[in-house]
């Protein structure tokens, strides 16, 4: 039976890792690259033959659990290493599999040059194994393998060119304040095994459903997970590592940075949607952290110009939007976010790349331009996905965040909808001002520069994910009874809140927030093309006039400043204090200067004896007659 | 079993070092050539001990027991449990290492160096295996000679003296004391009892009254908690291993400081339960400080050596940690947490020593880019660094997260504090290897590196498969360590509902 080969699919992308890890560098650039798609597209072949098994089973049976061995087992404590093939993982396998096999086809044409090939494609395999187990895993300690092993891919990944300074310190940047994140989870997980005794997803579910809605310890439970998915998924306050980054070779930011690893936060919190939707108190901070990173982050996205820097800050704002879903109870929102997003933001990335490829490593918007002449296929399949993120219908990001605002309006409060709308609108406005900067106007590349368009492995996989930006939506549409099949499929592990007697909104109200969002969006497209095209000048001088704003928007609110005075220096001064101070003047100067009074002492003493008889018989005599005077006198 | 397996194991290295003694002194290749064989058969000779160990039992197994002073009830009494078990293992299993990596790093004085090194195993076997306290007290000093030696023969001459004698008066400092709680133990058991005897497993069924205990207790602590080494006691050993040759460092690193949290194990928490549940605050905040406090420090070292010593700091407290929270995944990740320890420092000494041969530096600003050059070291020392630091899937996540979750068992404030541990663990590893390994070369003497070795490899390839199958199937170690800490942890929980009655009984009575 297929579900019993589960545990290939993490294996065969980390076979590739082997092979590539210990042969590659003997191997020819082209069999490295075969062997690392390969891998991963046979994975994405055994998902997909396990999802339409899947699919034959009726709903509720939809929850098939393999367990290959224990893994640590003391006392207690018992913990497996096993996989869970339900309608959630099955969603994520997919698109993490899928995603990465055309992100590796992608990488054999835009790494060629590259001296390090085969190094490139054994992290990027071994990271497709991680993230798999991560969304496959039965229990918390192997998601947490997962979990970390991503976060290790990305550390190596991001200093992948670990020559150069700034991609060293963005890899390990990117790893401690995972870390950070990785803290909580732990926390986390303590809690959870001595309240449930277990790690078990299925088993700790259960037991939590016994506990009445706003409990004290799973809502400490809830927060404690939520640092850890704020590390990974790049929320406030720990969102800081995700643009620094974008330091990594491209797909890499397409494939980790968008479309799967930095995900994980919110494939977490909906896979403990059985615990989140009994804590209120976390599902708001959750909400509330979403709603704010989601404003924040597009705030900055409008002043970059580096490309790949506006698309990093989208991910993160619109990691935003999926947390704000989940917060707000709409988990299956949230996910299917996270799916268009995974196709949308991957071809925006790639097509990042594919400019970057033609104008030989150019980042700066500024010196682009006019591209859509020698780039078409590149310019159209980056407009689509421009479309789709901005939330254009018909376009697969106008279903999820569509649904998204509607949720946070009718399950939320109505401040979460006005940001998230606040934020759609920049959204849209940023975007087509990166289009149009890159792709219309006037040419400001460097005329040296041979302009191109990339080979067709790279060009085949953008349009098939500009396709998938198109029609990705249309497995959620709204409003028709039974026609939101990613609904219907999810449910079954997906736990909802309970709602206190919601109404529920009549079709006309869903379809006036509709038009009403796709109002907002085309808005801030014209703004972008009445800055960007009919008045060139205009952003300079609006950029003049609100100078200091301006200033703080463009240097990312200093935020990285403030954690480098407020946090990194104090620590590295104590650190240099309990050194200097503590250890070698404190604790070892007692040692040395007991060692020291001894020696002071000694070297005192040692002049009674002299060797000379005639002192030694003065001491004796004196010594006598102190004795015999004591003797008498007593 | 008939063979005296735990004895040939002791007394098979003495051997080795008289044949070493014979043979001639300037025929450096025969004497290490010799020395390895000599190891591998040592490591070959413990194999039974794996193999045969009955993981099902908490009672002593391969006991041997002879007479040698009965008038004082002294007696030659070896035996394991599943606590030594795993570092006799470690200790055999590192030795013919360090003999290969002696290989082009010790050159002069090598005989005498070999005679240490063998030396210095039989008494660290010894420690282990004792179940008599005199005896046990014996190894304890005779082992402290030839790692004195080491640190002061063949160390970095500059402060080799000063390294060496530190290292020798902190730990005999901590040594007459504990002789004393010995004795003091001794006359105690033969007061009420009637018998003089120095045998372990007898002392431990004694029930010493709690105002006793507290001061025996300290006393042993006190000498175990030098070897850990645990903070504010620990500053002997970023000296101690600085200026020590590698393999010294090697050795002290992975077998040594494992003397002092076996210690706590064997000897102060079974003999005295209900100090040591009284003790529980003191030795957790001090380990919880070492955790935190070993990181910081180590995060702003310069000199490669004194960082993983300090890390060691830090890797010790989690093991001190563990083991005071009574608790089968804390006291059981406490010691996979000594053996993986054992292989990450170990390792990492090693691959500061390889690199220090090169280039006769251990300053980190002297080096960077070194992965461009030496690619095969800097794919090993990446995943040695990943161990250390407690990625999961390798070893050291394995105890780390086993200790934490006993830890926060019994108290959620010291894990919380300990488990930010982890984060530091990422930044000074990083960032060292960041110094270290990436960038541009901009050293030209770096330039002409060349990678490791064939044999260089061949030390690396054991240590890594361990790091691998401990973090990946924990259960083949976990299993032979389960029924002797099952037994320890009853008789712990046990000693802690006497425990109040103890203390309380006890302050009536000095009213």
């Amino acid at each position: 039976m297929m579900m019993d080969y589960v545990w290939l699919i993490p294996l065969f992308p980390f076979v590739g890792f082997l092979i590539n890890g210990l042969l590659g560098k003997n191997l020819p650039k082209n069999v490295v690259g075969i062997i690392g798609s390969m891998a991963v597209g046979l994975s994405f072949l055994v998902t997909l033959c396990i999802f339409m098994h899947t699919l034959q089973l009726p709903p509720d049976a939809r929850h098939v659990e393999k367990v290959v061995y224990t893994w640590i087992s003391s006392g207690p404590f018992q913990v497996q290493v096993a996989f869970l093939i339900d309608p959630l993982s099955l969603v994520m396998l997919l698109i993490v599999s899928g995603v990465s096999t055309l992100i590796h086809i992608y990488s054999i044409g835009y790494m060629h040059d590259d001296p390090g090939f085969y190094r490139f494609f054994t992290y990027l395999n071994l990271f497709v194994s991680m993230m798999l187990i991560l969304v496959s895993a039965n229990n918390f300690l192997l998601m947490f393998v997962g979990w970390e092993g991503v976060g290790l891919c990305s550390y190596l990944l991001i200093g992948y060119y670990y020559e150069k300074k700034s991609a060293s310190d963005a890899g390990k940047k990117a790893f401690v304040v995972n870390r950070i994140g990785d803290f909580g989870f732990l926390l986390g997980m303590f809690l959870i095994f001595w309240n449930f005794g277990s790690l078990n997803f299925q088993e700790v579910f259960a037991l939590a459903a016994k506990y009445p809605v706003g409990s004290g310890i799973i809502t400490g439970i809830c927060l404690c997970l939520f640092v850890g998915a704020c590390g990974k998924s790049a929320q406030l306050p720990l969102y800081v590592w995700l643009p620094d980054a974008m330091e990594g070779p491209t797909p890499v930011s397409a494939l980790i940075h968008a479309a799967t690893m930095v995900t994980a936060g919110v494939y977490m919190v909906a896979r403990c949607s059985a615990l989140y939707s009994l804590a209120p108190f976390a599902l708001t901070v959750v909400a509330t952290i979403g709603a704010l990173t989601a404003i924040f982050a597009a705030t900055i996205g409008v002043t970059q110009f580096d490309i790949k820097r506006v698309l990093a800050y989208s991910t993160v704002s619109q990691l935003g939007y999926m947390f704000l879903a989940c917060g707000v109870g709409a988990y299956v929102s949230g996910i299917f976010h996270l799916m268009t997003h995974a196709f949308f933001k991957a071809l925006l990335f790639l097509g990042s790349g594919s400019v970057m490829h033609g104008l030989s490593g150019e980042l700066d918007m500024r010196k682009m331009g006019n591209l859509r002449k020698h780039m078409p296929i590149t310019y159209w399949t980056f407009l689509l996905a421009t479309l789709a993120i901005a939330g254009i219908f018909p376009f697969a990001g106008f279903f999820s965040k569509d649904e998204i605002l509607f949720h946070s309006l009718v399950d939320g409060k109505a401040i979460y909808w006005g940001i998230a709308t606040i934020a759609a609108f920049i959204t849209a406005f940023y975007m087509f001002r990166a289009v149009f900067m890159t792709f219309h106007g006037e040419s400001r590349v460097d005329p040296h520069v041979h302009v191109h368009e990339s080979p067709p492995t790279m060009t085949v996989p953008l349009m098939i994910l500009a396709g998938l930006s198109v029609v990705g939506g249309f497995v959620g549409i709204p409003l028709i009874k039974g026609a939101h099949v990613f609904r219907d499929f999810l449910a079954p592990a997906i736990t909802p809140v309970a709602h206190h007697g919601a109404g529920h909104p009549t079709a006309a109200f869903e379809i006036g927030m509709m038009a009403f969002s796709m109002g907002v969006a085309a808005l801030g497209i014209y703004l972008a093309y009445k800055m960007y095209i009919l008045f060139p000048d205009l952003p300079g001088q609006v950029a003049d006039k609100f100078r200091t704003i301006y200033d703080l928007v463009y240097h990312k609110y200093y935020v990285d400043e403030v954690y480098d005075t407020v946090v990194v220096e104090p620590i590295k001064e104590g650190s240099n204090i309990l050194w200097r101070q503590v250890d070698e003047k404190g604790i070892d100067g007692v040692v040395n200067g007991s060692a020291g009074i001894v020696a002071f002492l000694s070297a005192h003493l040692r002049k009674l004896e002299t060797g000379f008889v005639q002192n030694y018989a003065l001491a004796i005599l004196l010594g006598m007659v102190v004795i015999t005077g004591y003797l008498i006198g007593r | 079993m008939q063979l005296p397996i735990l004895s040939i194991l002791v007394f098979f290295p003495v051997l080795g070092a008289v044949l070493l003694s014979i043979l001639d002194r300037k025929n450096h290749t025969l004497l290490k050539q010799v020395t390895l064989g000599l190891s591998l058969a040592e490591f070959l000779f413990s194999l039974p001990l794996w193999f045969y160990f009955d993981s099902q039992t908490a009672a002593m197994q391969f006991v041997e027991r002879y007479n040698w002073l009965p008038q004082y009830g002294i007696s030659y009494y070896v035996g394991i449990d599943g606590f030594s078990l795993l570092l006799i293992m470690l200790s055999t299993f590192l030795t013919p290492l360090c003999v290969l990596a002696t290989w082009t790093d010790i050159q002069h004085r090598v005989k005498e160096f070999m005679i240490c090194l063998l030396t210095l195993m039989a008494g660290m076997l010894g420690v282990f295996v004792s179940l008599d306290l005199f005896l046990f007290y014996v190894f304890w000093e005779v082992m402290l000679i030839p790692m004195y030696l080491l640190i002061g023969i063949w160390g970095n001459p500059a402060r080799r003296v000063y390294a060496a004698i530190k290292f020798f008066l902190f730990t005999m400092f901590g040594s007459v004391l504990m002789l004393v709680a010995i004795l003091v133990l001794y006359f105690y058991y033969g007061k009420t009892t009637g018998t003089y005897t120095f045998d372990l497993l007898k002392l431990y069924s004694l029930n010493v009254p709690f105002h006793m205990q507290f001061w025996m207790f300290l006393a042993f602590g006190l000498a175990f908690a030098i070897k850990v080494p645990m903070f504010p006691f620990h500053t002997w050993l970023p000296d101690a291993h600085t200026e020590a040759p590698t393999v010294g460092s090697v050795i002290l690193a992975a077998v040594l400081l494992k003397m002092g949290t076996y210690g706590f194990l064997r000897f102060n928490m079974p003999l005295f339960p209900q100090a040591a549940h009284y003790f529980v605050p003191l030795f957790s905040i001090l380990a919880v400080i070492g955790i935190v406090y070993g990181a910081l420090v180590s995060m702003v070292q310069k000199d490669l050596k004194r960082l993983v010593a300090f890390s060691s700091v830090s890797h010790l407290g989690f093991v001190m940690l563990g083991l005071f929270t009574f608790t089968m995944p804390g006291v059981q990740g406490g010691i996979i947490q000594m053996i993986n320890h054992g292989l990450s420092t170990g390792a990492l000494f090693l691959i500061v020593g390889m690199i220090y041969e090169r280039r006769h530096t251990r300053m980190i600003a002297e080096f960077g880019g070194i992965s461009t050059v030496m690619p095969i070291y800097a794919t090993i020392f990446m995943i040695v660094t990943l161990s250390s630091i407690g990625l999961p899937g390798l070893n050291g996540f394995v105890g780390e997260f086993l200790i934490l979750l006993g830890a926060f068992k019994t108290n959620p404030i010291y894990a919380t504090i300990a488990a930010s541990g982890v984060i530091f663990a990422a930044c000074y590893m990083l960032w060292m290897f960041q110094r270290v390994m990436f960038g541009e070369v901009t050293n030209e003497k770096n330039k002409e590196l060349k990678d490791l070795s064939c044999r260089e490899i061949a030390i690396f390839l054991p240590l890594l498969l361990f790091i691998v199958w401990i973090g990946v199937y924990p259960n083949t170690f976990l299993s032979k360590t389960k029924a002797t800490t099952e037994n320890f942890v009853s008789l712990m929980e046990k000693a802690k509902s006497t425990e109040v009655s103890l203390i309380h009984g006890d302050k009536g009575e000095a009213r």
